[in-house]
């Protein structure tokens, strides 16, 4: 086991300026960040980019739920991922990756190391 | 590997019945017990003769090939493209070919097919004339009819025949642009398939679509003239034309047979017995190029089960061929046409019940047995939505009082395909029966139609049969959930009644209600779009924004590399140059790539989302507004230039199209709306492949609804005909909210047409009639929706709230997405994207 590293985090805008069950682009440091905030209130943090089109395009994406899990459906061809694992529902063989997000101050904060 | 103890199969032919006989014994020999060559005098493989037409519509050769590329790939079957046989050595028993190859066989099949039958009319082989048989016949016809095109006018043409091959060769040289004519020696039209009656009204309809018949006459001669050709005929008319199709029957093509020695017909065919074997015991025939029983089958159907027949005998069984279904069920010129069993009552004492409504223009025919008991046969035109039900009844008793079976009130009788015994067969192009469909559900654990298909080959061929296969499906106890997803456990139709009649008003409270979890991309649109079509607003506001797919959210059209593309609304397709200008500014300043679109407006492409205010302030600032090119919404209504300026014009279409447009455009449906009007019956707007169209008459208009272009073509049905501009209006505007109450999920009007029970009859007695007495309340929706209409887009840039959505990076507004670039193509930006490895 090595030490987690000390994640940098970064603000990214308002919590209030997030509509619920919508997303925002961010870009930190050249890495495009999908930043969602749920029906319940809390916020996620996912790649921007489509893994099956290769188009920057997932935070404009529906999101809703599959069983308990909160997802995101990619506008583009509509392949479901879930926010939480990075995991795409029709074929687990793909992920994008999942990055840390919390809300402090009432600002939205994103860390870019891949957590988990 | 090929093997030294294989038998040798020689096929001679590649055509449907041809390849369906390789494609059976690929099936059925599994040990490879015989090695096939097969000799194809045509470049192409085998290709679906019977959709050949289609190939006029858009339809390339690739989609009529009937060939799995497995099947040549291996080694024991073996393809040989353009070459034919030129002798067979019954002695030897080898066939020589026109590559300078001997084959020898221990099996020779004939599938030579037939040839067209061309009547030894005095120049019948000046250049103009044609057959219609292969793709190489219908590439040459188009050709000549595009040079014709280019000549002044409309050009003519001439159809030798009006049977069934010739009613389809009008349809296509009608496509191409000419005026045809039918010339049939029989008193009435598709001599073999309908009775008088059933022709009268076919002559009467296809006269309608510009179809000139001449009846119970034939040619004289024909002569060419200064270019083009001239057609005397018997009755006197001379024809002046630039193409003349022959399509005046088959002949077998039996001469290889003739020359080998073989028994021919006294009609020419190969003379088979009812194993399909030849005089000679290792020769055997099928399909078109063989007589049995002293008749020639012209039909794909029974040259199959000949084809069944010999790939039993090659593998040692003793399968007969005892006669086949000659029933047809077809489109004609858009018009349907069925003929099965004893459809001319030739049988003795056959009655005849006729129900024939000139007004709704259908003509129904049933043939039953002298005591009236059995079904014996039918013909229907005009509509034969009846066709699969009553073909399997053929021969069976008659489950309902006859005339109740074909009335429109009768509603088939109370007949059902549950009736059928398990020896019905209801495939009758592939010999498929009830029995074997509900076993391969059962024992297969089929799920769809797509998986009977697949399994048994039923519903491949013509398709008449699929209603019959989901019927069977759902009667198989395969539970076809209703449910739109996870979340609601309810069709779209029943969403729309609990949001109209709770007066539900968000998501939220309907997913509480009546649902479960948060929604997904496939209900929360739908919801948006319900809420849309009841008349919620702006449709971004408050928790609707988050039920809107990009497109909608954005209010544009999300491209492969995600930028979007803008497409202002141009009503009718009538624009000013000022406003030509504009659009041609904006692009050239913003860089788009520009594209004239189908329903005659412009797209521009490649707009970062940040600069899609922008190019809308200029757009709305000139006077556009959104064309909701993003929604399921309506798009256009194309037209043609009408009477204004075009010298065939009868009405005013372009002014019809803009009043349409304005009245319906920002109306949300479950899926996208397409129209036209054109001004004349020439149809030169395309109104009958939309949702909605309109031809004008001389009397007034004619309505057509439910067509399609698309993956899944479909030619609109008359509603309404000659109708005043009023009366046209009021029935398009109940149409439209009838369909937008009642129609599932992204389903096209074409799609909800055919599964609305009772098809267009109950459409016409709901929205016309008013049987329902909901046509006050479709009525009050549509004014509604009319009169809260408001542009998106011009309500999007008067709120600076709206409008801080439009930004690649929340936490850089000024920034463009990096990833986003484009390269220079034929003078126009092009997406350039990353290589997916």
């Amino acid at each position: 086991m090595t030490a987690q590293l000390e994640r940098i985090w970064t603000g990214v805008c308002q919590y209030d300026w997030l509509l619920p069950e919508r997303g925002v682009a961010a870009l930190i440091g050249g890495v495009q960040v999908a930043v969602f905030r749920t029906f319940e209130g809390m916020v996620h943090a996912v790649g921007n980019r489509d893994p099956f089109t290769g188009a920057y395009v997932l935070s404009r994406g529906i999101v809703g739920t599959r069983g308990d899990s909160p997802t995101v459906a990619s506008p583009l061809h509509k392949q479901v991922f879930e926010l939480t694992t990075g995991v795409c529902v029709s074929d687990d063989s793909v992920r994008i990756p999942v990055y840390a997000a919390r809300v402090r101050d009432g600002v939205v904060e994103v860390a870019v190391e891949a957590s988990g | 590997m090929t093997r030294s103890d294989q038998h040798r199969l020689v096929v001679i032919g590649n055509g449907m019945v041809g390849q369906r006989l390789v494609d059976a014994l690929r099936d059925r020999d599994a040990d490879r017990v015989w090695r096939v060559d097969v000799l194809c005098e045509e470049p192409r493989r085998a290709y679906d003769r019977v959709a050949l037409s289609s190939y006029f519509d858009g339809v390339d050769a690739d989609d009529l090939d009937l060939v799995d590329d497995a099947c040549y790939a291996e080694p024991s079957y073996a393809l040989h493209l353009a070459e034919s046989a030129t002798a067979i050595d019954l002695a030897a028993r080898t066939v020589a070919t026109s590559a300078g190859r001997v084959l020898h066989y221990d099996k020779l099949v004939l599938a030579t097919g037939s040839a067209p039958f061309v009547p030894p009319t005095p120049g019948n082989d000046l250049p103009g004339c044609f057959v219609y048989r292969t793709l190489d016949d219908l590439d040459a016809i188009r050709a000549a009819c595009d040079k014709a095109a280019q000549g002044r006018g409309r050009g003519a043409g001439m159809v030798v025949g009006g049977g069934l091959l010739g009613l389809e060769a009008a349809r296509a040289l009608r496509l191409l642009g000419l005026s045809p004519h039918v010339v049939e020696l029989a008193p009435r039209l598709m001599p073999l398939q309908v009775d008088e009656g059933g022709g009268s009204l076919l002559r009467e309809m296809i006269e309608d679509l510009d179809v000139t018949a001449h009846i119970g006459t034939s040619v004289t001669k024909i002569e060419a003239d200064r270019g083009r050709l001239l057609a005397t005929l018997t009755n006197g008319v001379e024809l002046d034309l630039d193409v003349v199709v022959f399509s005046a029957g088959i002949r077998p093509r039996d001469a290889l047979a003739r020359e080998a020695g073989l028994a021919i017909g006294e009609r020419g065919g190969v003379v088979v017995d009812v194993g399909c074997g030849t005089s000679d015991p290792d020769v055997m025939a099928i399909g078109e190029c063989a007589v049995i029983d002293g008749r020639v089958y012209g039909l794909v159907g029974p040259g199959y089960t000949m084809a069944e027949v010999v790939v039993d005998r090659l593998l040692g069984g003793t399968a007969t061929f005892d006669g086949a279904d000659t029933s047809t069920k077809l489109k004609l010129l858009g018009i349907d046409v069925a003929s099965f069993g004893d459809a001319l009552a030739t049988t003795e004492g056959a009655l005849e019940v006729t129900v024939n409504n000139p007004v709704e223009r259908t003509y129904a025919k049933l043939v039953v047995s002298d005591d009236a008991r059995t079904l014996l046969g039918g013909i229907l035109v005009g509509d034969a939505s009846r066709y699969a039900m009553l073909r399997p009844l053929v021969g069976r008793p008659l489950p309902a009082d006859p005339l109740s079976m074909i009335t429109p009130a009768g509603g088939g009788g109370g007949i059902g395909v549950g009736a059928l015994p398990a020896e019905a067969q209801i495939c009758s192009c592939n010999n498929v029966t009830k029995g074997e469909i509900c076993d391969a559900i059962t024992h297969q654990e089929l799920t769809d139609v797509p998986g009977i298909k697949a399994c048994t080959k039923a519903g491949t061929s013509c398709g008449s049969c699929v209603p019959l296969l989901k019927t069977l499906l759902a009667e198989s106890g395969v539970e076809v959930s209703p449910a739109l997803c996870e979340h609601f456990a309810y069709t779209r139709a029943q969403l729309f009644d609990i949001v109209r009649v709770e007066g539900i008003r968000t998501f939220s409270d309907l997913v509480a209600r009546h649902g479960s979890g948060r929604g997904c991309d496939v209900c929360k649109p739908a919801v948006a779009s319900i809420l849309a079509s009841i008349g919620n607003g702006y449709i971004l506001d408050g928790e609707q924004a988050a039920l809107q797919d990009t497109n909608d959210h954005f209010l544009a059209n999300m491209q492969k590399n995600g930028t979007y593309s803008v497409v202002p609304r141009i009503p009718g397709g009538e624009i000013t140059p000022e406003k030509l200008l504009v659009i041609a500014e904006v692009a050239r300043d913003f860089g788009l790539y520009t594209k004239i679109t189908g329903g005659q407006r412009i797209d521009l492409f490649g707009a970062r989302v940040e600069q899609l205010p922008a190019i809308w302030a200029r757009l709305v600032d000139a006077g556009f507004e959104s064309g909701h090119a993003y929604g399921k919404a309506l798009r256009t209504v194309k037209s043609c230039v009408g009477s204004t300026w075009c010298r065939y014009g009868v009405q005013d279409s372009v002014g019809l199209a803009v009043d349409l447009e304005l009245r319906y455009r920002g109306l949300r449906a479950p899926h996208k709306l397409k129209s036209a009007v054109s001004g004349c019956a020439r149809e030169c707007a395309e109104a009958q492949s939309k949702d909605f169209g309109v031809i004008a008459t001389e009397n007034g208009w004619n309505l057509y609804v439910g067509g399609n272009g698309g993956m899944r073509p479909r030619h609109a049905d008359l509603l309404v005909r000659d109708v005043d501009t009023e009366t046209l209006i009021r029935t398009i505007d109940r149409f439209l909210m009838f369909y937008i109450r009642t129609a599932d999920r992204l389903q096209r009007t074409s799609v909800w047409l055919e599964s609305l029970e009772g098809g267009l009859d109950y459409l016409r007695a709901v929205i016309v009639e008013d049987a329902l007495g909901i046509c006050a309340e479709l009525d009050a929706a549509m004014a509604a929706h009319i009169s809260s209409y408001s542009d998106e887009w011009a309500d999007t840039l008067r709120d600076p709230e709206r409008l801080a959505r439009f930004v690649s990076f929340v936490n850089a507004p000024g920034t463009p997405d990096p990833s986003v670039r484009f390269v220079t193509e034929r003078s126009q930006p092009r997406p350039l994207l990353e290589v997916l490895s």
